[in-house]
């Protein structure tokens, strides 16, 4: 190894402890303050451990309220982006190449648009129909884009999909409505089920878009800005520390799930004969 | 069309293209139509509406042209939302390739999930872990006055600010791009550069980076779109002299009263935006359908 | 039958006779899988009819046809376990839980599969999803079942063994089978009749000995099985026996149709049908190149005198005769075993 080579290899560490510090440090800092007695959220200075923000956290009406609100929102989201979003990618992959490159570059232009803009949009056309910001403006502004990323799960999966499947059913007389039914939506089910979590999320994180179609409705992430004006306490973050705690566990137990799930599909793939 | 209800017959197929077009007309084609109609549309109190003086006009456009403090806020912002994507650019490049083309598959899994739980939780959160990384008598300052780098607190809110939150929470849009483009390259490339004497750098310049331009061109504009559009980051981490051009729009809507006036300026938005993208992945030679993987 | 502007087959008639095991062989491309598309409603003719036990298909779709198909990929349900597949025809025809589930039984017993019928496909071997694939085809009790190729994937040893068995279900359950293959071994062994294709046009239908003994066409000699190929003129016909004019002296064999005296025209002779010997008529001299040794027989690779190739072959038992490597050896045959067509 040269010296050069040396010299890259240590410059390169050095960045890589940099990166994941200021990838993890702020989190570390949001969740330690949780336990701090200050009431502006800080480690700096350590004026004693408490467990009283999460006893404040459980007493914040509004915090309770807007979770509440994001959650009908989250729900309603994946009601409109989970049929229409396979639909465009049914729609997407049924068509001849030049017809589905235009229609590809429609179906992933809002997520080419400033969430803002998503949400401007759609409150003037609702205004000049009479209708005001609120969930319901909340749920079609978010689904607008939504949609994409569950069009483009479903659609890389059905890249997949072996469409001799779907004439042997025809062929064993199977009508298209069953085709659909039983051959198709099941080989779906998977990657509906991640782009209805994937729905949830995004939902659930919107911000930008949120802001302006919100009304007087106040979802999780306007009402944590809003503390942030109007007095921040570090209830605040032992809700973030809560989102963390859930994000982590879920994360490292669905790697775990899915590595089981491999090895048993390799060693099962071992047993069969030729 | 034809082939759409060949293949799914005329009930199921009709159904399917009613919701796309539910989907494509009326929440995305008829409401960016409605937010022209609004732009180029005069303010007027309700009984002028529909009469004389509700005539089509570019005044809202030019009054953001005239206005020298919105002026200078937007081409602020244009050129911020570059730096963005151009410091994200350079902070995720190394990692990217590291991933791609060094770490073993249990490492590369590791670092991916490590990667993504900061972005489980909502931007809103993220960025409210730098508000309090950088509040004033925050931990940022102190570790910087114990360790004796400065002597007095720095005041981060502001640019500086609103730079490092960008950066962060946008990680994730520029390095996956650069990874799965980085990933496709053989490794055997890299080699035989190094092997015929090119150094790191050229090897990167000359190999590298050509080969993941498209990755680096989709991380680019989709970093600066989001950048141009934030509005959380920009609210909480700047300073009063840090203003972003979304907030000037958030302004005209909620506390100007001026709707017209807000959506014509979100129009020059998503006009920079959709130019941006469109001129970037042109140059990049990056097909619209390789964009979004 | 046309694909855009290109004929994908041209004018391909024949008849599948009920109970009848029907193989249609020819090369990648020429146009037999078009064909059974067709024949399952996948693809409308441009012109022509499909007439299955007498009733006009057309207008029908591949649900309302009494045909029922096995795909090259076989195209099992992966996500169904496999008395699922093998009862959706049922399902697809409204039959209640408890009686698809019994017939799905009654057909696994007849593939020798009893007990599979909660297993999923992908936990199969490849045979017995070959199994699976034929049982969901004769749930739904087809007149005819449409094999595309369905052997292609597996390997030899397990092909031998499954053509057998394929022959075996076909005369048990008496359904009349069309299959499909470029493989002319799998057609002869296995098929009552075999209609052979080329390039989008059918060349001849007939009993496999019949396209062995008698090819109507070049393209069926030289498809079906091994041959030789001498060209020459046709200097006369009689009785039904032609005689060619060629670079080695007059050659006879049995007339083909369309010849006519002083045509181009070319005689073909089986490596079987040469016999190594220095006397008789239709006689052939080649140089031995080299003796493939094959097991029951050998075949005796040789150069003519202009350099054509020539083969025969020769017992294992007659060996101990064959003619050295690198010399001059003659070959006879007698002009019943050997077939002149035209040149073309």
């Amino acid at each position: 190894m040269s010296a050069a080579d040396r010299i890259m290899k240590g410059l390169f560490g050095v960045y890589f402890a940099a990166f994941f510090v200021y990838l993890f440090a702020p989190l570390a800092i949001m969740a330690a303050a949780t336990f701090n007695t200050s009431r502006f959220p800080t480690v700096t200075p350590w004026q004693g451990t408490t467990l009283e923000w999460f006893n404040a956290l459980a007493a914040d009406r509004g915090m309770w309220d807007a979770l509440w609100t994001s959650i009908m929102v989250a729900f309603f989201v994946v009601l409109v982006v989970l049929p229409i979003g396979t639909a465009a990618a049914l729609v997407l992959t049924s068509l001849h190449a030049r017809a589905r490159s235009f229609l590809y570059a429609v179906m992933v232009s809002p997520l080419l648009t400033p969430g803002v803009v998503i949400g401007i949009s759609t409150l003037v056309l609702w205004r000049q129909l009479g209708v005001g910001g609120g969930v319901f403006l909340i749920v079609l502004a978010q689904s607008s884009f939504i949609i994409c990323y569950i069009m483009l799960m479903v659609a890389a999966r059905l890249q997949r999909f072996d469409r001799t499947q779907e004439e042997a059913a025809l062929g064993l007389g199977a009508s298209k409505f069953m085709v659909f039914r039983r051959v198709i939506l099941p080989f779906l089910k998977p990657a509906l089920f991640a782009a209805g979590f994937l729905a949830v999320l995004q939902s659930i994180e919107n911000y930008n878009t949120t802001l302006f179609v919100r009304g007087f409705d106040t979802p999780l992430t306007v009402y944590i800005a809003t503390k942030v004006r109007t007095g921040l306490t570090p209830a605040v973050n032992a809700l973030a520390l809560i989102m963390v705690a859930v994000t982590i566990v879920g994360a490292v137990t669905y790697e775990a799930v899915r590595r089981r799930s491999r090895t048993a599909r390799a060693s099962k793939e071992e047993e069969q004969p030729g | 069309m034809a082939e759409l209800y060949k293949r799914f017959g005329g009930g199921l197929g009709t159904v399917f293209l009613a919701l796309v077009a539910a989907w494509l007309a009326g929440m995305v084609l008829a409401p960016n139509v409605m937010m022209i109609d609004y732009a180029l549309r005069p303010n007027l109190p309700p009984a002028d509406i529909g009469g004389p003086r509700d005539v089509y006009s570019l005044s809202n456009v030019l009054y953001l042209a005239n206005e020298g403090v919105h002026r200078a806020i937007f081409f602020k912002t244009v050129w911020a939302s570059a730096l963005v994507a151009f410091v994200t650019l350079m902070v995720c490049y190394p990692l990217a390739y590291w991933l791609a083309q060094n770490a073993t598959p249990n490492q590369t899994a590791i670092a991916i999930l490590a990667l993504t739980i900061p972005f489980w939780i909502n931007e809103v959160l993220r960025t409210l872990a730098w508000y309090i990384l950088l509040a004033f008598r925050g931990p940022l300052n102190a570790a910087l006055l114990a360790l004796g780098i400065i002597d007095e607190p720095v005041r981060w809110y502001g640019d500086g600010g609103v730079l490092a939150g960008m950066t962060y929470a946008y990680i994730l849009f520029m390095l996956f791009p650069i990874y799965n483009a980085i990933e496709s390259l053989e490794k055997s490339q890299i080699e035989a550069a190094r092997d015929l004497g090119a150094s790191v750098w050229r090897t990167h310049w000359r190999v590298v980076i050509p080969h993941a331009k498209a990755g680096i061109a989709t991380g680019c504009v989709f970093t600066f779109m989001l950048a141009a559009g934030s509005y959380v980051a920009p609210a909480l981490l700047g300073a009063p002299g840090s203003r972003w051009f979304t907030e000037i729009i958030y302004n005209w809507f909620f506390e100007g009263g001026d709707w017209n006036r807000g959506a014509a300026y979100a129009l020059v938005l998503l006009v920079l935006c959709l130019t941006v993208v469109l001129v970037t992945l042109k140059i990049a030679r990056v097909n619209l359908t390789d964009v979004a993987k | 039958m046309a694909f855009g502007q290109t004929r994908a087959v041209t004018d391909v008639s024949f008849t599948v006779e009920g109970g009848e095991f029907f193989s249609i062989l020819g090369p990648s491309g020429c146009g037999k899988t078009t064909i059974l598309r067709i024949v399952a409603g996948f693809l409308e003719p441009t012109e022509g009819t499909v007439l299955i036990g007498g009733r006009d298909m057309k207008g029908l779709g591949p649900d309302q046809r009494p045909t029922a198909m096995i795909f090259q990929s076989l195209a099992l349900f992966p996500l169904m376990p496999v008395w699922e597949n093998i009862a959706f025809g049922l399902e697809a025809r409204g039959v209640a839980k408890t009686e698809r589930r019994k017939k799905a039984n009654d057909l696994l017993k007849l593939v020798a599969l009893e007990g599979f019928g909660d297993r999923m496909p992908g936990e199969l071997s490849g045979g017995q999803r070959q199994r699976v694939a034929i049982a969901r085809a004769l749930a739904v009790e087809p007149q005819v079942l449409l094999l595309d190729e369905p052997l292609s994937a597996l390997d030899l040893k397990l092909r031998q063994h499954m053509r057998a068995e394929l022959r075996a279900l076909q005369k048990r359950t008496g359904v009349t089978f069309i299959y499909i293959t470029h493989d002319q071994s799998e057609a002869l062994a296995m098929s009552d009749r075999v209609a052979v294709m080329s390039e989008g046009v059918l060349q001849q239908v007939g009993a496999p000995r019949e396209l062995y003994d008698n090819p109507a066409t070049p393209f069926v000699a030289r498809f079906v099985g091994e041959t030789n190929a001498i060209t020459g003129r046709v200097a006369a016909i009689e009785n039904g026996i032609a005689t060619v004019e060629s670079a080695f002296g007059p050659l006879s064999g049995r007339a083909g149709d369309g010849l006519s005296a002083g045509a181009a025209a070319r005689l073909y002779v089986r490596p079987e049908a040469l016999q190594h010997k220095t006397r008789g008529e239709n006689r052939l001299m080649a140089t031995i190149e080299r003796i493939d040794f094959e097991g029951a027989f050998a075949l005796a690779h040789g150069t003519l005198e202009d350099g054509s190739r020539l083969t025969a072959s020769i017992a294992s038992t007659e060996l101990g005769e064959a003619p050295e490597i690198g010399t001059r050896a003659s070959f006879a045959f007698q002009s019943a075993n050997a077939v002149v067509l035209p040149d073309g």
